[in-house]
């Protein structure tokens, strides 16, 4: 059964490095992506050209992102009766103690630096794959 | 900023766990995993509440980094608990792992509900439960970032 991830970024080249880092730990993933906040509510609430979305089994979303701010898309989801059951991982660059404090606030699932470095930052995509997709228990619905 | 288990300063896990054999079985599997844990154990849902709110012989106690929580436990149940830490503006920011012998679908939706950060199933085999202990330790406290102060 495939697993469906959001990943909501607005980088090119922080979403080829996901794509392949996830294509390498386990081919049974489909990644989906939206490049700002307004269309990830769009896709989380089947709008629009999201009509035929599938509910994502795990979302991860960027915290600087044009239109609609991932604080703001976070806080959404997480006052949504259905998609808070939704486990969303914050993966961004920022390291700022504010961003952090505020992002667990919001109940953000957790809460990942994105390295620097390109061997690192596959390393971190293969633990969330670890972890997240074969460890964790996830709701089946919301 | 806390760099968690890797400036040498300790970790403080809250384990919230009423079965003696799985706490020895946590202890030990933590304690190979990563020796900076500093492991504390409340043995029922009152008294967990008791460490995080630092009442009676609790004063002293440190606010943990991540809580391990049981859901079936006496005295209150771990969804309650679950509740009152989610709920409260200071302790809401700790991340709070659901470890449970339970795999029943409406325990699941229900932790993710009350807003569990993820919910983890016991397994039976012992190599399996310390190779979960051993994922807890790479994902939370090695790659994470974790709030500093709630």
């Amino acid at each position: 059964m495939p697993v469906e991830i959001l990943l909501v970024e607005d980088s090119p080249g922080d979403v080829r490095l996901t794509k392949e880092a996830f294509r390498d730990a386990n081919s049974a993933i489909r990644l989906h992506v939206v490049a700002d906040g307004v269309e990830a509510l769009a896709f989380l609430r089947h709008e629009g050209v999201h009509a035929r979305a599938p509910r994502p089994d795990l979302i991860l979303l960027d915290l600087n992102l044009p239109k609609m701010d991932g604080r703001e898309v976070l806080a959404r989801i997480k006052t949504d009766a259905s998609l808070k059951l939704i486990p969303t991982v914050i993966l961004t660059t920022s390291d700022a103690e504010a961003d952090i404090v505020k992002s667990y606030e919001l109940q953000a699932n957790c809460y990942l630096s994105k390295p620097v470095q390109l061997d690192a930052f596959e390393a971190l995509v293969k633990s969330i794959n670890d972890f997240w997709l074969t460890k964790v228990r996830l709701p089946r619905q919301g | 900023m806390k760099t968690i288990g890797r400036d040498g300063s300790a970790i403080e896990v809250l384990l919230v766990e009423d079965s003696p054999g799985d706490v020895r079985l946590t202890q030990e599997a933590f304690r190979e995993a990563n020796v900076a844990i500093h492991l504390h154990v409340a043995v029922d849902g009152v008294e967990a509440m008791a460490f995080l709110s630092r009442k009676g012989i609790h004063v002293r106690a440190p606010r943990p980094d991540l809580i391990l929580l049981d859901l079936n436990l006496p005295r209150m149940d771990g969804r309650e608990v679950l509740a009152h830490i989610k709920e409260d503006a200071g302790l809401k920011t700790i991340p709070t792992v659901i470890l449970t012998t339970s795999d029943a679908e409406v325990d699941i939706v229900k932790s993710y509900q009350l807003q569990a950060n993820c919910y983890l199933t016991k397994p039976v085999q012992l190599d399996a439960f310390e190779s979960l202990v051993k994922s807890i330790n790479d994902f939370w406290l090695e790659k994470l970032r974790l709030a500093q102060s709630g």
